[in-house]
Protein backbone atom coordinates (compact mmCIF):
# COMPACT_ATOMS: atom_id res chain seq x y z
CA UNK A 1 0.00 0.00 0.00
CA UNK A 2 1.23 4.12 -0.13
CA UNK A 3 1.39 5.77 2.85
CA UNK A 4 2.75 9.62 2.43
CA UNK A 5 5.57 10.00 4.90
CA UNK A 6 7.13 13.56 5.23
CA UNK A 7 5.48 14.35 2.52
CA UNK A 8 6.77 11.50 0.16
CA UNK A 9 5.17 9.01 -1.50
CA UNK A 10 6.44 5.57 0.22
CA UNK A 11 5.21 2.31 -0.49
CA UNK A 12 5.01 -0.30 2.17
CA UNK A 13 3.69 -3.59 3.07
CA UNK A 14 -0.07 -3.63 3.20
CA UNK A 15 -1.29 -3.65 6.83
CA UNK A 16 1.77 -2.67 9.21
CA UNK A 17 1.55 -0.75 12.14
CA UNK A 18 2.97 2.25 13.45
CA UNK A 19 5.87 0.55 15.31
CA UNK A 20 6.64 -1.97 12.04
CA UNK A 21 7.42 1.76 10.08
CA UNK A 22 9.35 3.03 12.58
CA UNK A 23 11.63 0.00 12.25
CA UNK A 24 11.56 0.17 8.65
CA UNK A 25 12.43 3.78 8.71
CA UNK A 26 15.33 2.54 11.14
CA UNK A 27 13.91 4.22 13.76
CA UNK A 28 14.90 2.27 16.91
CA UNK A 29 13.39 4.16 19.83
CA UNK A 30 10.13 5.04 19.83
CA UNK A 31 11.26 8.12 22.43
CA UNK A 32 13.09 9.61 19.37
CA UNK A 33 10.40 10.63 17.42
CA UNK A 34 6.85 11.94 17.30
CA UNK A 35 4.17 10.16 15.44
CA UNK A 36 1.90 12.47 13.62
CA UNK A 37 -0.68 10.06 11.47
CA UNK A 38 -3.37 12.32 9.72
CA UNK A 39 -2.54 15.20 11.71
CA UNK A 40 -3.26 13.83 15.26
CA UNK A 41 -0.06 13.16 17.74
CA UNK A 42 -0.02 9.61 18.38
CA UNK A 43 0.70 8.41 22.27
CA UNK A 44 4.13 6.61 21.90
CA UNK A 45 2.49 3.38 23.64
CA UNK A 46 -0.04 3.64 20.27
CA UNK A 47 2.61 2.89 18.18
CA UNK A 48 2.70 -0.79 18.00
CA UNK A 49 -1.48 -1.22 18.14
CA UNK A 50 -2.15 1.29 15.39
CA UNK A 51 -2.60 0.36 12.25
CA UNK A 52 -1.42 1.87 9.06
CA UNK A 53 -4.39 2.72 5.87
CA UNK A 54 -3.68 3.07 1.92
CA UNK A 55 -3.47 7.02 1.68
CA UNK A 56 -2.25 7.64 5.41
CA UNK A 57 -0.51 10.65 6.31
CA UNK A 58 2.03 10.22 8.57
CA UNK A 59 4.49 12.85 9.98
CA UNK A 60 8.08 11.72 11.86
CA UNK A 61 8.65 14.33 14.00
CA UNK A 62 12.25 14.14 15.69
CA UNK A 63 13.45 15.99 18.44
CA UNK A 64 15.95 19.02 18.02
CA UNK A 65 18.15 20.28 20.53
CA UNK A 66 20.73 22.67 19.46
CA UNK A 67 20.95 26.56 20.29
CA UNK A 68 23.52 27.69 22.73
CA UNK A 69 25.51 24.52 22.67
CA UNK A 70 28.20 24.15 25.57
CA UNK A 71 26.14 22.37 28.28
CA UNK A 72 24.92 19.27 27.02
CA UNK A 73 21.27 17.32 28.01
CA UNK B 1 2.48 58.44 25.20
CA UNK B 2 6.12 59.90 25.52
CA UNK B 3 6.84 58.27 22.50
CA UNK B 4 7.99 60.06 19.01
CA UNK B 5 10.40 59.00 17.11
CA UNK B 6 13.61 61.85 16.95
CA UNK B 7 15.27 62.53 13.20
CA UNK B 8 17.96 60.09 13.71
CA UNK B 9 15.60 57.14 15.00
CA UNK B 10 13.57 57.86 12.01
CA UNK B 11 16.62 57.35 9.90
CA UNK B 12 17.84 54.84 11.44
CA UNK B 13 14.22 52.95 11.33
CA UNK B 14 13.66 54.14 7.47
CA UNK B 15 13.67 50.89 6.16
CA UNK B 16 10.80 49.79 8.42
CA UNK B 17 9.22 52.78 8.30
CA UNK B 18 8.80 52.82 4.20
CA UNK B 19 7.37 49.57 4.99
CA UNK B 20 3.56 50.36 4.39
CA UNK B 21 2.66 47.55 7.15
CA UNK B 22 4.97 48.47 9.67
CA UNK B 23 5.35 52.84 9.78
CA UNK B 24 6.10 55.17 12.15
CA UNK B 25 3.33 53.34 14.30
CA UNK B 26 4.72 50.03 13.71
CA UNK B 27 8.67 51.62 14.59
CA UNK B 28 7.01 53.01 17.69
CA UNK B 29 5.51 49.65 18.69
CA UNK B 30 8.74 48.01 18.57
CA UNK B 31 10.56 50.66 20.60
CA UNK B 32 7.74 49.95 23.20
CA UNK B 33 8.26 46.30 22.99
CA UNK B 34 9.82 43.71 24.87
CA UNK B 35 11.61 40.41 23.78
CA UNK B 36 12.84 37.62 26.20
CA UNK B 37 15.53 35.70 25.01
CA UNK B 38 16.55 32.78 26.46
CA UNK B 39 19.99 30.93 25.64
CA UNK B 40 22.61 33.70 23.98
CA UNK B 41 24.01 30.98 21.62
CA UNK B 42 23.41 29.92 18.02
CA UNK B 43 19.59 30.68 18.13
CA UNK B 44 19.88 33.54 20.55
CA UNK B 45 22.86 35.47 18.65
CA UNK B 46 21.37 35.77 15.46
CA UNK B 47 17.80 36.31 17.01
CA UNK B 48 18.62 39.18 19.40
CA UNK B 49 21.20 40.74 16.57
CA UNK B 50 18.15 41.47 14.57
CA UNK B 51 15.64 41.98 17.09
CA UNK B 52 18.21 44.75 18.34
CA UNK B 53 18.96 46.56 14.94
CA UNK B 54 15.02 46.27 14.53
CA UNK B 55 14.74 48.48 17.47
CA UNK B 56 13.19 46.20 19.91
CA UNK B 57 13.33 48.77 23.04
CA UNK B 58 13.64 46.14 25.62
CA UNK B 59 15.74 42.82 25.07
CA UNK B 60 16.16 40.63 28.26
CA UNK B 61 19.11 37.81 27.86
CA UNK B 62 19.14 34.58 30.14
CA UNK B 63 22.31 32.28 29.91
CA UNK B 64 24.08 31.17 32.87
CA UNK B 65 27.34 30.04 30.39
CA UNK B 66 30.41 31.70 29.77
CA UNK B 67 31.58 32.01 25.91
CA UNK B 68 33.56 28.92 24.70
CA UNK B 69 36.18 28.86 21.53
CA UNK B 70 33.90 25.79 20.33
CA UNK B 71 30.54 28.56 20.07
CA UNK B 72 32.29 30.67 17.57
CA UNK B 73 31.89 28.89 14.73
CA UNK B 74 27.90 29.51 15.29
CA UNK B 75 27.73 32.16 17.86
CA UNK B 76 28.19 35.20 15.93
CA UNK B 77 27.47 38.11 18.65
CA UNK B 78 30.52 36.37 20.59
CA UNK B 79 34.26 37.83 19.60
CA UNK B 80 37.61 36.07 19.82
CA UNK B 81 38.21 38.27 22.28
CA UNK B 82 35.01 37.34 24.40
CA UNK B 83 36.22 33.80 25.30
CA UNK B 84 36.13 33.26 28.92
CA UNK B 85 33.54 36.11 29.38
CA UNK B 86 29.87 35.34 30.38
CA UNK B 87 27.94 35.05 27.38
CA UNK B 88 24.93 37.57 28.70
CA UNK B 89 27.90 40.17 29.15
CA UNK B 90 29.27 39.47 25.39
CA UNK B 91 26.06 39.61 23.80
CA UNK B 92 24.63 42.57 26.01
CA UNK B 93 27.56 44.42 24.46
CA UNK B 94 27.22 43.98 20.81
CA UNK B 95 24.20 44.70 21.21
CA UNK B 96 24.16 48.27 23.20
CA UNK B 97 26.64 48.76 20.13
CA UNK B 98 24.28 47.88 17.39
CA UNK B 99 21.72 50.08 18.71
CA UNK B 100 21.89 52.41 21.65
CA UNK B 101 18.26 52.64 21.74
CA UNK B 102 17.70 49.14 23.17
CA UNK B 103 17.73 48.67 26.72
CA UNK B 104 18.98 45.04 27.24
CA UNK B 105 18.81 43.38 30.53
CA UNK B 106 21.24 40.55 31.47
CA UNK B 107 20.18 37.96 33.46
CA UNK B 108 23.50 35.78 34.01
CA UNK B 109 21.54 32.43 35.66
CA UNK B 110 20.19 29.44 34.25
CA UNK B 111 16.09 28.94 33.48
CA UNK B 112 14.40 27.04 35.82
CA UNK B 113 11.23 26.11 37.17
CA UNK B 114 11.54 28.38 40.38
CA UNK B 115 12.50 31.69 38.30
CA UNK B 116 11.09 31.39 35.18
CA UNK B 117 7.46 32.62 35.55
CA UNK B 118 9.15 35.60 36.86
CA UNK B 119 11.61 36.09 34.27
CA UNK B 120 9.01 35.70 31.34
CA UNK B 121 6.23 37.82 33.36
CA UNK B 122 7.57 41.60 32.06
CA UNK B 123 7.72 40.48 27.88
CA UNK B 124 5.60 40.57 25.23
CA UNK B 125 7.62 37.85 23.69
CA UNK B 126 9.57 34.76 24.66
CA UNK B 127 12.70 33.16 22.33
CA UNK B 128 13.32 29.65 23.10
CA UNK B 129 17.09 29.52 22.16
CA UNK B 130 18.17 26.74 24.21
CA UNK B 131 20.08 23.79 23.55
CA UNK B 132 18.12 20.77 25.68
CA UNK B 133 14.89 18.82 26.21
CA UNK B 134 14.49 19.58 29.96
CA UNK B 135 15.07 23.65 29.03
CA UNK B 136 12.48 23.50 26.06
CA UNK B 137 9.93 21.70 27.69
CA UNK B 138 9.96 23.99 30.80
CA UNK B 139 10.04 27.34 28.32
CA UNK B 140 7.28 25.79 26.85
CA UNK B 141 5.40 24.95 30.00
CA UNK B 142 5.90 28.68 31.78
CA UNK B 143 4.68 30.49 28.49
CA UNK B 144 1.62 28.01 28.63
CA UNK B 145 0.88 28.65 32.15
CA UNK B 146 2.30 32.70 31.60
CA UNK B 147 -0.22 32.88 28.44
CA UNK B 148 3.00 34.46 26.76
CA UNK B 149 3.71 33.93 22.82
CA UNK B 150 6.99 32.20 21.59
CA UNK B 151 8.98 31.20 19.33
CA UNK B 152 10.33 27.59 19.79
CA UNK B 153 13.00 26.33 17.66
CA UNK B 154 15.92 23.34 17.29
CA UNK B 155 18.72 22.85 15.50
CA UNK B 156 21.02 19.47 14.66
CA UNK B 157 23.25 18.40 11.95
CA UNK B 158 22.07 20.26 8.29
CA UNK B 159 18.21 20.38 10.13
CA UNK B 160 16.13 23.27 11.85
CA UNK B 161 12.90 23.52 12.95
CA UNK B 162 10.46 25.85 14.75
CA UNK B 163 6.86 26.55 15.36
CA UNK B 164 5.05 29.87 17.17
CA UNK B 165 2.94 29.11 20.03
CA UNK B 166 0.21 31.60 21.29
CA UNK B 167 -0.61 29.65 24.70
CA UNK B 168 -4.61 28.75 24.95
CA UNK B 169 -4.82 29.53 20.68
CA UNK B 170 -2.54 26.98 19.28
CA UNK B 171 -0.73 23.75 19.55
CA UNK B 172 1.99 24.14 22.12
CA UNK B 173 5.09 22.27 22.03
CA UNK B 174 4.12 19.62 24.36
CA UNK B 175 1.01 19.29 22.15
CA UNK B 176 3.21 18.03 19.64
CA UNK B 177 6.46 16.36 21.28
CA UNK B 178 4.51 15.18 24.54
CA UNK B 179 7.66 14.79 27.28
CA UNK B 180 11.47 15.60 26.67
CA UNK B 181 13.16 12.05 25.02
CA UNK B 182 15.23 10.08 27.48
CA UNK B 183 19.11 11.22 27.94
CA UNK B 184 21.01 10.35 25.82
CA UNK B 185 18.35 9.24 23.23
CA UNK B 186 18.66 12.55 20.63
CA UNK B 187 22.59 13.61 20.25
CA UNK B 188 23.12 16.62 20.90
CA UNK B 189 24.82 19.71 18.55
CA UNK B 190 28.01 18.84 20.73
CA UNK B 191 27.76 15.32 19.54
CA UNK B 192 26.45 15.67 16.41
CA UNK B 193 27.70 18.98 14.95
CA UNK B 194 25.66 21.19 13.50
CA UNK B 195 26.53 23.94 10.15
CA UNK B 196 26.76 26.83 11.84
CA UNK B 197 24.89 28.97 8.99
CA UNK B 198 21.67 26.66 10.00
CA UNK B 199 21.78 28.18 13.74
CA UNK B 200 21.89 31.22 11.82
CA UNK B 201 18.98 30.99 9.28
CA UNK B 202 16.71 29.13 12.23
CA UNK B 203 17.52 32.35 14.75
CA UNK B 204 16.60 35.30 12.11
CA UNK B 205 13.40 33.12 11.47
CA UNK B 206 12.91 33.45 15.29
CA UNK B 207 13.53 36.61 15.59
CA UNK B 208 10.98 37.12 12.20
CA UNK B 209 8.16 35.83 13.98
CA UNK B 210 8.76 37.93 16.91
CA UNK B 211 8.49 40.68 15.25
CA UNK B 212 5.62 39.98 13.40
CA UNK B 213 3.75 38.92 16.58
CA UNK B 214 5.28 42.34 18.04
CA UNK B 215 3.77 44.15 14.56
CA UNK B 216 0.44 41.74 14.49
CA UNK B 217 1.27 41.45 11.12
CA UNK B 218 1.17 38.23 8.52
CA UNK B 219 0.03 34.58 9.52
CA UNK B 220 2.73 33.18 12.17
CA UNK B 221 3.54 29.91 12.58
CA UNK B 222 1.16 28.31 14.81
CA UNK B 223 -0.12 25.47 14.84
CA UNK B 224 2.77 24.46 12.09
CA UNK B 225 5.98 23.10 12.30
CA UNK B 226 8.24 24.38 10.20
CA UNK B 227 10.84 21.50 9.06
CA UNK B 228 14.07 22.64 7.03
CA UNK B 229 16.77 20.07 5.41
CA UNK B 230 19.70 22.45 4.34
CA UNK B 231 21.23 19.85 1.96
CA UNK B 232 17.81 19.20 0.26
CA UNK B 233 16.68 23.45 0.74
CA UNK B 234 13.68 22.17 1.47
CA UNK B 235 11.20 23.87 3.87
CA UNK B 236 8.16 21.90 4.53
CA UNK B 237 5.26 23.06 6.93
CA UNK B 238 3.78 20.12 8.98
CA UNK B 239 0.53 21.09 10.57
CA UNK B 240 0.21 20.42 13.82
CA UNK B 241 -3.07 20.65 15.97
CA UNK B 242 -3.69 21.38 19.96
CA UNK B 243 -3.53 17.97 21.34
CA UNK B 244 -6.69 17.48 23.92
CA UNK B 245 -4.34 14.83 25.66
CA UNK B 246 -1.53 17.55 26.06
CA UNK B 247 -0.79 17.58 29.83
CA UNK B 248 -0.26 21.24 30.12
CA UNK B 249 -2.78 22.93 27.37
CA UNK B 250 -4.98 20.23 27.00
CA UNK B 251 -8.65 19.52 28.56
CA UNK B 252 -7.60 17.81 31.76
CA UNK B 253 -3.69 18.98 32.24
CA UNK B 254 -1.98 17.65 34.75
CA UNK B 255 0.82 20.48 35.01
CA UNK B 256 -0.55 23.34 36.26
CA UNK B 257 2.35 24.48 38.15
CA UNK B 258 6.43 24.04 37.15
CA UNK B 259 8.70 21.12 38.14
CA UNK B 260 12.23 21.05 36.76
CA UNK B 261 11.86 17.64 34.55
CA UNK B 262 14.35 15.65 36.81
CA UNK B 263 12.27 15.88 39.68
CA UNK B 264 8.78 15.32 37.97
CA UNK B 265 10.94 11.88 36.73
CA UNK B 266 11.59 11.15 40.48
CA UNK B 267 7.71 11.85 40.82
CA UNK B 268 5.98 9.53 38.60
CA UNK B 269 8.54 6.57 39.14
CA UNK B 270 9.35 6.89 43.12
CA UNK B 271 12.54 6.44 42.57
CA UNK B 272 15.26 8.43 40.68
CA UNK B 273 16.32 7.35 37.29
ZN1 LIG C 1 -0.22 21.69 24.47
Amino acid sequence: MKLIVNGTDVQVSDGINVGQLLFKRKVRLPDMVSVELNETVLQRAEFETTPLHEGDRVELLYFMGGGCGTHAV
Amino acid sequence: MELTLSDEQIERYSRHIVLEDVGVNGQEKLLASKVLIIGAGGLGAPASLYLAAAGVGTLGLVDADQVDISNLQRQVIHHTDDIGRDKVTSAANKLRAINPDVTVREFHLRAEASNILDLINDYDFVVDGTDNFVAKFLINDACVLGNKPFSHAGILRFDGQLMTVRPGASACYRCVFNQPPPPRAVPSCSQAGVLGAVAGVVGCLQATEALKSLLGLGGLLTDTLLVWNALRMDFRKVKVKRNPRCAVCGEHPTITTLRDEAAAVCDITGKPR
